[in-house]
């Protein structure tokens, strides 16, 4: 009797942090993008914190490519991406836009910090 | 740098390396029994024997591209046709491996500039030319012009017991070859045994040489795994204005140089064209080392300033690259 009285309260413990975290959504960095450029020019996010990336863009279709953080996201106007990630890597990672939209597109990146 | 020739292969590959372009001369070698069966196999399908020939690589042209890093614009370009065309044996056919032309926003002027490209492309005495687009030529109409102008953006063909195939990396804005064109090969490839030659020529890498400066295709390594079973595959590429040569697997990849501007060593910092030399307008599209078979020495004379490629290509056993010494892959 009293081992399951311990297990119900174990469940119900777990059952409360599952609860407590869906009550913390992830923190929200939201990147915009037009030709050529990202707005801001740099994110700097934390290790081991969860974090949604959203791309949004002003005019054309755009991507966002940070290959080692497994973030590829596509943007169009309206019509943001995106990926919700946990990076677990400091480091300081270009990103830069994967979907071609003009002559300038090759100047078109940013950096992104995890510390 | 030398490797070994594989005599059960189907065709030997030996390469040299003199800059942009590349010729490639195929050229059968002693006869085998799998030799015989493929030269069969490639008369019942479309009529051709194997047999000796040469193709020239050329790309990235960027007609319409105006700017410091080429001030010239158009001359390397129409200096390679000059050279292509004052070789004594002309290639077979000519692959164009994307980036033929700078884009514009305006599309009436975007198809000026595919009517420029055609204009010094049509120069050439070479009259089989085949092309894939780059992202500049296709990306922003999703390959609308390119069409109108040289057809589909990907296909295949055999010739003299090599089969081609041109991959589209590029029309879907993105860095990627996608689902249906990937089905598209299984199907194309079945009808060949394993060891039929297949030179694939497309413009972006299809692995991962420098993803930061979208030097990769996505979803290249899909690509590679259908290509993986197949012994003597060889990749041909633009995109990175400079040449660069990888084995992963079986396959080589070669990158042709641009006939425009270059890009610095990918182990450099920063993706900016290297300077244009008012001295040297070709340099880093000029001839690099020269050494090797008649078919070079003949064209030493000719090829002094604008960067040209030539790698041989010769068998009847198979695709095996060989390169020579001396030479700068």
């Amino acid at each position: 009797m009293k081992r399951t009285a311990i297990i119900v309260s174990l469940v119900a413990l777990v059952a409360a942090a599952q609860f407590g975290s869906a009550q913390e959504p992830p923190r929200v960095v939201e990147i915009s993008a037009k030709r050529f450029e990202f707005n801001p020019k740099q994110v700097t996010l934390k290790r081991g914190e969860k974090v949604t990336i959203r791309l949004v863009s002003t005019d054309r279709a755009h991507g966002l490519l940070i290959k080692p953080l497994g973030v590829d996201l596509d943007a169009d106007d309206g019509k943001p991406g995106e990926i919700t990630i946990t990076p677990d890597a400091v480091g300081t990672f270009p990103a830069i836009c994967d979907h071609y939209c003009g002559s300038g597109h090759g100047n078109m990146k940013m950096t992104i910090v995890v510390e | 740098m030398k490797k070994e020739f594989d005599r059960r292969a189907f065709m030997r590959v030996s390469a040299m390396s003199l800059g942009a372009g590349a010729l490639l001369q195929f050229s059968p070698l002693a006869t085998t029994a799998q030799g015989a069966a493929l030269s069969r196999l490639f008369h019942r399908q479309n009529g051709e024997g194997t047999g000796p020939f040469s193709i020239v690589q050329l790309s990235d042209t960027h007609v319409g591209f105006q700017g410091p890093p080429d001030p010239l614009g158009t001359k390397a370009f129409e200096h390679a046709v000059d050279i292509v065309n004052a070789l004594d044996q002309q290639p077979d056919l000519i692959l164009f491996t994307g980036d033929l032309t700078h884009d514009s926003d305006d599309p009436a002027e975007h198809a000026k500039r595919f009517k420029a490209f055609r204009s010094i492309s049509d120069r050439l005495r070479v009259k089989k030319r085949m092309h894939v687009p780059g992202e500049h030529d296709a990306a922003l109409d999703g390959g609308v012009l390119f069409r109108e102008n040289f057809g589909e953006t990907h296909y295949s063909f055999d010739h003299r017991g090599v089969h081609f195939v041109a991959l589209d990396n590029v029309s879907q804005g993105k860095p990627i070859v996608g689902a249906e064109q990937i089905a598209w090969l299984k199907k194309d490839l079945a009808r060949f045994p394993k060891t039929a030659p297949i030179v694939v020529f497309t413009h972006r890498p299809l692995f991962d040489l420098k993803p930061e400066w979208e030097w990769f295709t996505a979803d290249g390594d899909a690509v590679m795994n259908v290509l993986a079973p197949y012994e003597s595959v060889t990749v041909l590429y633009g995109h990175i204005h400079r040449a660069e040569h990888n084995t992963i697997g079986t396959a080589h990849h070669h990158a042709a140089r641009s006939l425009i501007f270059a890009f610095p060593d990918p182990s450099t910092p920063e993706k900016k064209p290297l300077p244009f030399n008012p001295d040297q307008p070709f340099k880093n599209l000029g001839i690099r080392t020269i050494s090797g078979s008649s078919a070079t020495r003949a064209l030493a004379a000719g090829i002094n300033d604008v960067e040209l490629s030539i790698r041989e290509i010769s068998g009847s056993e198979g695709v095996m690259m060989m390169l020579r010494e001396g030479d700068s892959l």
